[in-house]
């Protein structure tokens, strides 16, 4: 078996894992550096956000005012500290990626321009358009370009991370294009390998985001932290699930339901105004947004579409000249897609899964439990997104915990011991489990999209917006069952050159995991907090869930939970205010 | 209308087959699916070995050109209906190495991106607690269109230079180092110069123009090519002119 | 940044990538390749149409009987041929190359992109003034 040696090794290539390999090469350009990535770095799924990266840069705004924003958005849920170095540190690294050539767009006078987003009291919102995600990760891999040490793996697959002498030393990958299966050996590894929202059918991800590095972290012995609280996205598009960024909502527009009427001020999220309130009826967090369309559907006041019901976004009046200038995208994706113009017609949508608040456990700086192994972007849990995520929160925390994972991992490596040998017996065993469970073996019966599909049906049902006790308990047994149905899965292509069966495998037993870790968290947590909703537990409960949720796996695959306080420095738990009155309930 | 397509698609596997063959699919004929939900549906309902690559669905992230009827096009964004009810031809990236089925190999142009210095360089570097770079709206507009590129490769299929000489730098890459040099931010364009000018790249284009109508993000790399020329042959007259004076 | 994909090659598992061998009529395939391979020849003609115009002068230079000789030989047949296919070459020529002007030439005034049109616009027009004008002077009489 082949084996490469680097320094630090980062399982992918995204936002995260491009920001990290940067902040390495800096800190220390003689530590050697891989960037192994299943697709092309520029393809990953960083490259689809389009609405925009918050940070403090304007005169009337504060890093407390963020802080505070992100908290209560968090439903009290994130680690303070963490918040507080997050909101310190984004305008800075914002400010870097300018300094790397990312097109923010402007104010006439030069300067970055801001806009409103949801959540959000004061307007810190950065944007490249409606491509913000793609402006920067494009510019941080072209940036990577410039960088000796950084050695690319393009186009491998990971499946296992080694593991030896209670630390983590690399992973063994499989090169798609010609079928090798390797070691890579590093001194530390950070995973920076995206969310999971494939777990569910009706999702605004990309099909490469299927939790494998919660699976490989999970696997390896390193918990995963608040898995329960996964965000619904009030506006996708139905049957694609393609997004239509909260910026569509922050520069005017509507929601309506099938009556025209804007059914939000009935939610408790403030009073319709013709101009967009900060914090307030379309600008609230996405967790109420999503749950009121719920609420709409039982009422009978939703549209029944082809793919079932949807309400009604209204961007007519803000007129083409802004939405040509603003949301260029938003209105390609619509006539593309969706063949609706809105310009003059309204946008049907409904919530969307879009993004994961829980992952791999870590600390501030990145690091897991499990020494030598760091995590850093959607990846991670570090937490400052808490039980909800506040929109545009999550580009920034690419870069801010990318690099601060980095350096900690960078610093690692300079002081670790030397890889140990016992480590390739544990590359072969792997390579041996790969070729006969799944290249080898003619004995199965399962197909790895039937699996996947029910998988995805099980979660709509047991673990969607709103949750109860027998639906978490029923999804919890159906997803044991699919995990045992899934070792007998039989491929239809044995081949060794660019195989994509292989490779779905792999993820679907790393989806699983992460689906049977969710619905356990959910299940243990009797209160409703941000993104968890449990129709039979309603009320916050601070006295018993002031915590984060900690699964292990156990020796028997099973998941078993723990819990952790969460770490408050200066705001304590409060009530969730929008709407007007937040003006004044939020001063902090 | 007929409740089914037929899909013709184009299979080669290295380890048992000497070149590219047909297969045809039936799948179900909807009016919003695009060629990705077919090539989708084949995969996993009718044969899972069926290779290709794709991921955002949203036109973005660039991973899903194929030709489909022979016009390189992402398959996320090219509607069935568009074609129906006649059948479609699915087949490989004209001009690049097919590796298996619908996947073709591009480490050529991720090489010669790269030659290209695709990044801002600065003679000084601002510190960042300097704050930003000043950049009015009609500074960004300037380099703007040609920083919208996906790396699809959708051009480097339609162009015929690139499939008769495999040297030529080709359309992306180029409008990608156009786009830094364009940057009023970017003080690189002397660095980039060396490479841009050489043969094998912009004096290598004979303006066939057919990058531009296939790109699916109108980034106009048949443009950015033919600017850089006048650049350059500018810059060689003032040479000539004035040898003394430097840019 | 180096990629793996570079170096080292694939090894034991090394695919035999399929590489399809440009077709010798490839510029038949679409109408653009060809109206492009039409434009690369018409290069040709419009060297011809230098080369006549410089002998031209040169019989002009020489006395009336060495043109009156230079205009025996254009009333060839086939050199008659010759012209009228060079001249619509050199017309397509032109065309495409005032087409090209446009993208060439990124103006910009006050902030916005001057729109193609008005750049090869007036280059159309001079060209049609121009020959207007030559026409005029030639057939006078
Ligand atoms: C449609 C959409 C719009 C969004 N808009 C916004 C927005 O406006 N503002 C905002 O703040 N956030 C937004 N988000 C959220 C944000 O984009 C993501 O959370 C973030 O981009 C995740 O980045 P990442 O670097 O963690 O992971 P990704 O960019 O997903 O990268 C994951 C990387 O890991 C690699 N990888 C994964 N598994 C493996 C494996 N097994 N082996 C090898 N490599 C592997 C992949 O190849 C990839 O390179 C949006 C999300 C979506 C879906
Ligand atoms: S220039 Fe256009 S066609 Fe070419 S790679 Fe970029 S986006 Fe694709
Ligand atoms: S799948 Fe991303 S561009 Fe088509």
């Amino acid at each position: 078996m082949d084996v490469t040696t680097h320094d630090v090794l980062l399982v992918g290539g995204g936002g995260a894992g491009l920001r990290a390999a940067i902040a390495v090469s800096e800190l220390n350009p003689n530590l050697k550096i891989a960037v192994v990535s299943k697709v092309y770095p520029m393809r990953s799924h960083t490259v689809s956000a389009e609405g925009g990266a918050a940070g403090v840069i304007k005169s009337d705004d504060s890093l407390d005012e963020h802080a505070y924003d992100t908290i209560s958005g968090g439903d009290w849920l994130c680690d303070q500290d963490a918040v507080e170095a997050f909101v310190n540190e984004a305008p800075q690294e914002l400010l870097q990626l300018e300094h790397w050539g990312c097109p923010w767009s402007r104010q006439d006078d030069g300067h970055i321009a801001v806009r409103p987003f949801g959540g959000m009291k004061k307007m810190r919102t950065w944007f490249a358009a409606d491509k913000t995600g793609f402006h920067m990760l494009h510019t941080l891999f072209q940036t990577t370009m410039k960088y000796n040490s950084i050695f690319r793996y393009d186009e491998w697959f990971v499946t296992k991370l080694l593991v030896d002498d209670g630390r983590v030393q690399g992973v063994v990958a499989i090169e798609l294009m010609s079928g090798k299966i390797q070691a890579i050996t590093a001194k530390s590894v950070i995973l920076c390998a995206g969310g999971c929202g494939r777990v569910f059918p009706f999702t605004t991800n990309a099909s490469i985001k299927t939790g494998d590095g919660m699976g490989l972290a999970y696997r390896a012995g390193a918990p995963l932290k608040d898995m329960e609280f996964i965000q619904y996205h009030p506006t996708g598009l139905p049957f694609t699930g393609i997004l239509i960024t909260e910026a569509a909502r922050a520069e005017g527009g509507y929601l309506v339901n099938k009556d025209g009427y804007r059914y939000l001020q009935d939610y408790n999220l403030g009073t319709p105004t013709a101009k967009p309130v900060l914090r307030s009826m379309e600008l609230g967090p996405r967790d109420r947004l999503s749950q009121a369309f719920v609420k709409e559907q039982e009422k009978g006041r939703t549209i029944d579409g082809p793919y079932g019901p949807v309400v009604h976004l209204d961007l007519r009046h803000l007129g083409e000249k802004l939405i040509n200038a603003k949301l260029p995208f938003v209105r390609e994706l619509c006539t593309k897609y969706q063949n609706v113009d809105p310009v003059h017609e309204l946008i049907p949508v409904r919530p969307v899964i879009h993004y994961m608040m829980g992952g791999v456990s870590t600390d501030i700086n990145g690091a897991t439990p499990l020494p030598g192994l760091f995590a850093a972007g959607e990846v991670a849990c570090v937490s400052i997104n808490g039980a909800n995520r506040l929109g545009s929160n999550s580009l920034p925390e690419l870069l801010v915990f990318g690099a601060r994972a980095g350096k900690a991992a960078a610093e690692f490596a300079s002081s670790a011991k030397p890889i140990s040998n016992s480590i390739l017996a544990q590359a072969f065993d792997e390579q041996r489990r790969i070729e006969n469970q799944f290249l080898r073996n003619t004995t199965g019966r399962e197909r790895t999209s039937t699996i996947r599909e029910e998988m995805q049906q099980t979660m709509e049902t047991s673990a969607g917006i709103y949750r109860t006790e027998s639906s978490l308990a029923a999804g919890a047994k159906t997803l044991r069952h699919l995990q045992e149905r899934s070792d007998n899965l039989a491929l239809d292509d044995h081949s060794l050159t660019f195989n994509t069966d292989l490779v779905a495998a792999l993820e679907l037993s790393f989806m699983l995991d992460v689906a049977e870790s969710m619905v356990q968290s959910a299940l243990q947590r009797t209160e409703s907090r941000g993104a968890h909703q449990r129709t039979d537990f309603p009320k916050r409960n601070d006295e018993k869930f002031l915590a984060h949720s900690v699964v292990f796996r156990a020796a028997d695959g099973r998941p078993r939970v723990e819990y952790l306080p969460v770490r408050i420095t200066r705001w304590p738990p409060g009530e969730r205010v929008y709407g007007q009155p937040a003006q004044k309930a939020s001063a902090s | 209308m007929a409740d089914t397509i037929k899909l013709e698609i184009s299979r080669y596997s290295p380890e048992t087959d000497a070149a590219p063959h047909f297969q045809s699919f039936e799948v179900p004929f909807r009016r919003d699916w695009v060629v990705l939900d077919a090539l989708n549906y084949i995969k996993d309902k009718q044969d899972g070995s069926l290779t290709y690559r794709w991921s955002c669905r949203m036109g973005i992230c660039g991973s899903c050109g194929m030709l489909v009827n022979g016009e390189p096009k992402l398959t996320c964004a090219t509607f069935l209906a568009d074609y129906a009810p006649a059948s479609i031809r699915v087949e490989p990236l004209r001009n690049f190495p097919i590796v298996r089925d619908l996947v073709i190999a591009m480490n050529d142009f991720m090489r010669k991106f790269q030659k290209m210095k695709p990044w801002l360089i600065r003679k000084e570097e601002k510190p960042v607690s300097e704050g930003e770079y000043l950049q009015t709206p009609e500074q960004l507009d300037a380099y703007k269109q040609f920083s919208m590129c996906i790396n699809c490769m959708l051009c480097y299929a339609a162009c015929p230079v690139y499939g008769l000489d495999p040297l030529f730098a080709g359309p992306a890459a180029i409008a990608l180092a156009q786009r830094y040099n364009l940057d009023s931010r970017d003080q690189g364009a002397k660095d980039r110069f060396p490479v841009l000018s050489q043969h094998d790249a912009i004096w290598g284009c004979t303006f066939v123009g057919e990058c531009t109508r296939v790109c699916p993000k109108h980034v106009d790399p048949a443009g950015a090519i033919q600017q850089y020329k006048l650049t350059a042959a500018l810059d060689w007259v003032k040479s000539v002119v004035m040898p003394w004076g430097g840019k | 940044m180096k990629s793996s994909v570079a170096t080292p090659p694939y090894t034991l598992n090394h695919p035999r990538w399929y590489r399809k061998r440009v077709s010798t009529y490839w510029w038949l395939l679409r109408w653009e390749y060809l109206r492009f391979v039409l434009r690369e020849i018409s290069s040709v003609f419009v060297a011809w149409f230098v080369v006549l115009t410089i002998v031209q002068i040169y019989a002009v230079s020489r006395g009336p009987d060495a043109y009156a000789e230079f205009q025996d030989f254009l009333k060839n047949p086939f050199v008659l041929a010759l012209n009228v296919i060079s001249f619509f070459f050199v017309v397509f020529h032109s065309i495409t190359w005032f087409n090209l002007s446009a993208r060439a030439m990124a103006i910009r005034i006050g902030g916005k992109r001057v729109p193609g049109f008005l750049i090869s616009g007036p280059n159309f027009a001079a060209w049609l003034v121009i020959s207007a004008l030559i026409a005029w002077l030639l057939l006078r009489e």
